[in-house]
């Protein structure tokens, strides 16, 4: 085993070189520094742009955490909440409107990220080798890059499947996105074919090798594809628009659309009586629904750059 | 999908084929799902435009609704709508090509010009964040902060000002999507630009700056030189994808800003094949869109073959293949 760990670490070591992902630091010795005007300009550009990011994102957090003085007094906005509150949270999750959206959105990630994986791998690894069928299977996959089949025969198969109105519909026509599919065939022609030959020579099926060698090998690819399904099914609002109606089936997206940006009256949908102002309230289910990206978002970022590059210029 | 690695290594072996099943029936039973999802739904949804040549009728089925022929294109060709949603997706498109395009080239410039890691890390993951926020959610925020009723409009009132529609003047509203639309991807788009950044060889800054070069000399004839290949495949990408300029973006601003600025072709298929219930004459529409999109895709990914190295569908085994040679020699010299 320590054989493979070995080439595992260099595996990574040389794919962090050839994707340019390790910068050397120091300044080499033709490249001035630049003056000071340059690098004030860099800043200044820079920090414009990381404001415009982080300022919207701090503002709903901190809005829905402030108080109605507070918000009363600095006009409904409000940057740092001086006495924080949980009052709008435990208005909206009072509901159980709100928590069964939660629920939806949760299983609908869930299971359709553990469906779109199996599917994806399986589907990548099985054209990544050369056998039978796997270049048809492959052009099959391809085709799709190229046409959409359109919304009105999605929706009408969708009828057809009798899975209107069913928490299906939000699933399984995300459970294989052809981007997510090159990147992860990519990755596994990438891997050291010596690996999987030894041990097909050495009387492993199909199924172990994927399970036993191949797997392991490819976490770091996996956890980005997964983040990407992920995000996918927790973002998934135009299904949940086209092909749910009962309301008990809307998820956390399709809430905020009707009651943030459609300004729908937040308490009456809910079912409470408004104690925190709407304001807040709003802001909540705003941060209800970037709250789960806030937090994978950190332990997969670093691997982006080598999936996306893989990816995106056939996407 | 055809360089002469992937051929040579994929080329089918004269084993005959009941053989190969008996070997590879195990890889074939792990295609299944895959291809019973893209039969499901891909495949046979295609299929289903047919009803774009029908009078679909839903409680008939598309088995014994009425074929139409060419009626529901002629339709639709004489509705001023179907074309206020074109002449709008057309326009949204070339403001996204010249306001969005270039940003996130200059942003990867930056980037890739900062000396401190830990700083470009960081900027990196702020810049990548909102690409992962629903556009629900981006509306939801630019609503808050630009709406009648949000945090810059509040201040005006507050200093008695006048305050700005922002997010509901028709005639702005290209302006406005196209900076949503900044704000959300640029970051992202960004990533493919810093790849092709770090593959320029280092030796040509040098001798340019042996030759003496400046800072903007080195970046005209080595930098952007450089990129060229990239700029141009993303650019006619981008052009082959004109008709799909975003769908919920749209969609959910629709009814703040008017359809005659913000219907596109996807929301005008939506809004009157599922909304209007003429199911026909919304797969008219979506299937003309799909089909001289798929064309001009073709065309474009030609067109991208002619200028560079590799064209859309190439780039992948060309890793590949690299990869995998490096790999095998370090597999080698590991087990030496």
């Amino acid at each position: 085993m320590s054989t493979l760990t070995e080439i595992t670490k260099m595996t990574a070591k040389r794919r962090a070189r050839s994707e340019g992902l390790t910068y050397n630091s120091k300044r080499p010795a033709w490249k001035e520094k630049p003056s000071i005007g340059y690098q004030l300009l860099k800043s200044v550009i820079i920090g414009l742009i990381s404001l415009s990011i982080l300022v919207p994102l701090l503002l709903v957090v901190s809005t829905s955490l402030a108080d109605d003085k507070q918000l009363i007094s600095s006009g409904g906005y409000v940057l740092w909440p001086e006495r924080p509150t949980f009052q709008a949270y435990q208005t909206i999750f009072s509901s159980a409107f709100m928590i069964r959206a939660l629920g939806v959105s949760t299983f609908v990630t869930v299971i359709g990220t553990a469906l779109a994986l199996f599917v994806t791998i399986t589907m990548a690894y099985a054209t990544s080798r050369p056998v039978l069928f796997s270049r048809p299977a492959l052009l099959l996959v391809l085709f799709t890059l190229l046409f959409a089949p359109g919304l009105i025969p999605m929706f009408l198969m969708i009828k057809q499947l009798g899975l209107l109105n069913t928490i299906w519909s939000l699933i399984l026509p995300g459970i294989f996105v052809a981007f997510n599919f090159v990147v992860m065939r990519s990755f596994f022609m990438g891997l050291p074919q010596e690996l999987i030959e030894s041990a097909k020579v050495d009387g492993a099926s199909d199924f172990t090798i994927l399970w036993r060698i191949v797997l392991p090998l490819s976490k770091a690819v996996i956890a980005v594809v997964g983040l990407f399904y992920a995000v996918g099914f927790w973002n998934a609002f135009f299904n949940a628009l086209l092909y749910i109606n009962d309301k008990t089936l809307y998820p956390v997206q399709l809430v905020l659309r009707n009651f943030v940006v459609q300004g729908g009256s937040l308490a009456d949908q809910l079912g409470v009586s408004t104690a925190p102002p709407p304001q807040s309230m709003q802001m909540a289910v705003v941060v209800v629904a970037l709250v789960p990206i806030l937090l994978i978002y950190p332990f997969i970022q670093k691997h982006f750059n080598k999936g996306v590059i893989t990816g995106a210029i056939k996407g | 999908m055809s360089t002469a690695a992937l051929r040579k290594r994929e080329k089918p072996s004269k084993l005959p084929l009941r053989t190969r099943f008996k070997r590879d029936w195990r890889m074939l039973l792990l295609m299944v799902p895959g291809l019973l999802f893209l039969l499901l739904f891909f495949y046979v949804p295609i299929l289903g435009n047919v009803i774009a040549f029908q009078d679909y009728q839903p409680f008939l089925g598309i088995g014994n609704s009425d074929w139409v022929g060419w009626q529901n294109f002629i339709d639709l060709f004489d509705n001023p709508d179907f074309w206020t949603a074109l002449r709008n997706t057309l326009v949204l498109a070339v403001w996204q090509l010249v306001l969005f395009f270039p940003v996130p080239l200059g942003l990867a410039l930056i980037v890739d010009s900062l000396m401190s890691s830990k700083l470009r890390r960081w900027f990196q993951s702020v810049v990548y964040l909102p690409h992962f926020l629903s556009w629900v959610l981006v509306i939801a925020l630019f609503q808050q902060m630009l709406g009648g009723a949000g945090l810059v409009n509040n201040l005006l009132r507050q200093w008695g000002l006048d305050v700005v529609p922002f997010m509901t003047n028709p005639d702005t509203f290209p302006l406005l999507s196209t900076i949503q639309l900044v704000w959300k991807d640029a970051g992202w788009a960004m990533i493919i630009f810093l790849a092709a950044l770090a593959q320029i060889d280092t030796s040509l800054y040098e001798a340019a700056a042996a030759d003496g070069a400046g800072r903007w000399r080195r970046m005209w004839h080595v930098t952007l030189p450089g990129l060229r290949a990239v700029i141009i495949l993303l650019l006619i990408l981008r052009i082959g994808d004109i008709l799909s300029v975003g769908f919920e973006q749209f969609l959910l601003q629709r009814d703040a800003v008017g359809p005659g600025a913000a219907e596109v072709l996807d929301t005008f298929t939506y809004f009157s094949g599922v909304v209007g219930g003429g199911w026909s004459s919304g797969a008219a529409a979506g299937l003309a869109k799909g089909v001289v999109g798929a064309i001009l895709i073709y065309i474009a990914n030609k067109v991208a073959h002619r200028f560079g190295e590799s064209g859309i569908f190439q780039s992948a085994p060309k890793i590949a293949k690299n990869n995998s040679r490096k790999a095998r020699r370090l597999a080698k010299e590991n087990a030496r």
